[in-house]
């Protein structure tokens, strides 16, 4: 289906990166090749110069903008990427790339193990987001990319965006973070870990082993979906969109009541076992825990900050609990003490953290804002 | 440029650290970028504002002066600006040591409000003052800390503050010779450029 509105991308399909040579990630364990699933809308410029990465987050993939063939609903950022959007595809080349260790078409637990010829399942090596930093600048360079004008990412993507801040400092221009943290609070990894047993403990879980032994741990899945659904909206938001509205049964008969927000964390837990693999569950919040990009400089993000050349825009939702306005603040604090370009906004919405994700104006309008502004300054006056 | 911000503009050095508390549109920075290479941050809650300075690359940081400059290390600052803000705030002493502790000097501008037209106007018709340069009524008004040059600089001497300079000047921003027989009954803005401990 070819969508009629003119502000979107329209029909998008897959494209593969094919890594033929070892690579060797940060615990030791050396991956024999690997694939990235990815996407592009808009075009390069001859300059090359117009490029931006997009980062995905927890259960994120490559799909972020367009239509594929057959769907009626669109990428997941469909509201921020198209042309005109505040990441405008007349202007800016935008690749968007499912991480390794996913589970929509990239190397991750689902794909065979060359040394056992079984899929990797459990044994899949734990990446962290340094691993995904280096392999999307392998992708970078068989596009051909050598600078990003951006990285763009939100909670574990603005993650991915701050390591490639740090790791290529002469690759991006800017550097995008949205509703994100320089590293998780215990209670952030709490949720996590939470998450975690519900699939560990189902009994279809078998170890890791669940493909092989033809079972899938829908319940642990579904209790770990519902358990993130809650901690990404807030209070008042999941007040005004479900109140205590009643999906079915009446509050004289107890008996068979469902609230509305049962129904939709049902549908949501759900519908996610349909689309998403536990091990590839576990593998992602395990790289959010372990992300600290301070550690290698003795817990001093200022310092590790140092080798930035990135300027950065850093933005947060009021009602975030789990990627607070305060992470971002203690992000923006670093860059300023180490002299860091970087301009910072704390939208008021209601949606939680999951408002990263929603068409927001005031959102939406500062990210176009900052975007024109870099684009001016490094495609347009340079020319490059 | 603001013909407030010229004389502001050009008490900053090149290459240095600025902080500029309600930065605005981001004028004063985006000209202190361009002209002096200075790195510069600039506070400010309004959403206008912010996208207006994030559209014109200027580095704006969302904080409400209100909860104050914890969140900055001691001498992090060359210069720590607040124009035309410090009469909006609600704790403008504690800001004004902040603003000394965050920066090695600080310039503060306000509207006087010892000028001969407020105070003809409380005496005369016995009405809260309003003029060009203090427009709101009493109950509408964000002003909710004014003062005159005098009660500044009394709070200045009070801070062991330093008065490096004062510049006055009328409403057109004029510094007419008159005005500094009695800045206190002429002068309608004052210019202080501030240095910690006396």
């Amino acid at each position: 289906m070819t969508a009629p509105d003119a502000t979107t991308v329209g029909l998008v399909s897959p494209l593969l990166f094919q890594h033929k040579q070892p690579f060797a990630l940060q615990n030791g364990a050396v991956l024999p090749s690997f694939d990235l699933v990815y996407e592009t809308y808009g075009a390069l410029n001859e300059a090359r110069s117009n490029a931006v990465l997009i980062c995905h987050a927890l259960s994120g993939h490559h799909h972020a903008a367009g239509y594929h063939e057959g769907d009626r609903k669109p990428g997941w950022w469909e509201h921020c990427i198209g042309p005109g959007k505040a990441m405008d595809t007349d202007k800016l080349f935008i690749v968007s790339v499912n991480n390794i260790g996913g589970c929509h078409g990239s190397t991750g637990p689902q794909s065979t193990n060359p040394d056992t010829g079984q899929p990797y399942g459990p044994e899949f090596p734990q990446v962290v987001v340094k691993d995904w930093v280096a392999s999307q600048a392998l992708l970078a360079d068989h596009l051909n990319i050598d600078h990003f004008l951006a990285v763009v990412g939100g909670s574990l993507g603005g993650m991915q965006a701050l390591q490639w801040s740090i790791d290529f400092p002469n690759r991006i221009h800017n550097a995008v973070l949205i509703a994100t943290a320089a590293k998780l609070t215990a209670q952030n990894i709490a949720f996590n870990e939470i998450a975690r047993q519900a699939i560990t403990t189902d009994p279809d879980y078998r170890a890791g082993n669940y493909r092989i032994e033809d079972t899938n741990p829908d319940r642990g899945l579904m209790l770990a979906r519902m358990i993130g659904h809650v901690t990404y909206l807030s209070d008042n938001g999941m007040a005004n969109r479900f109140g205590r509205e009643l999906k079915s049964g009446d509050m004289d008969n107890v008996g068979d009541v469902e609230f509305q927000v049962e129904s939709y964390l049902h549908h949501q837990g759900r519908s996610f076992t349909q689309r998403f693999d536990a091990n590839t569950y576990l593998l992602m919040t395990r790289a959010l825990d372990f992300f600290d990009p301070a550690r290698e400089t003795n817990g001093d993000l200022v310092a590790a900050l140092e080798r930035a050349q990135a300027r950065f825009l850093v933005m947060s939702f009021t009602t975030d609990w789990r990627f607070s306005p305060q992470r971002s603040k203690e992000i923006v604090d670093a860059l300023i003490a180490a002299g860091k370009d970087v301009a910072s906004t704390v939208v008021d919405s209601d949606h939680g953290h999951d408002s990263f994700l929603l068409p927001i104006d005031r959102y939406t309008s500062a990210l176009r804002a900052y975007l024109d502004h870099a684009y001016n300054v490094t495609v347009r006056q340079k020319g490059h | 440029m603001r013909a407030d911000l010229k004389l502001v503009a050009h008490l900053i050095q090149p290459h240095t650290r600025v902080l500029d508390l309600g930065c605005g549109e981001g004028e004063l920075l985006d000209n202190l970028r361009q002209e002096k290479s200075v790195i510069g941050y600039g506070l400010d809650k309004d959403e206008d504002n912010i996208r207006i300075c994030l559209a014109r690359g200027v580095n704006v940081i969302e904080q409400d002066l209100d909860q104050g400059l914890g969140n900055f290390e001691d001498d992090a600052f060359d210069m720590v600006i607040m124009t035309e803000t410090i009469q909006s705030v609600k704790q403008p002493r504690d800001l004004l040591k902040e603003m000394l502790r965050v920066g090695r000097e600080c310039v503060v501008t306000f509207p006087n409000f010892g000028h001969w037209r407020c105070r003809l106007q409380l005496a005369a018709k016995g009405k809260m003052p309003i003029s060009d340069h203090l427009p709101h009524r009493w109950f509408d008004t964000p002003n909710i800390h004014l003062c005159t040059f005098s009660d500044f600089e009394s709070l200045c001497a009070d801070l062991h503050i330093r008065v490096i300079q004062r510049r006055v000047v009328n409403q057109q921003h004029d510094e007419r010779s008159f005005i500094n027989l009695a800045p206190n009954l002429f002068g309608s803005y004052g210019f202080y450029h501030l240095g910690s401990t006396i």
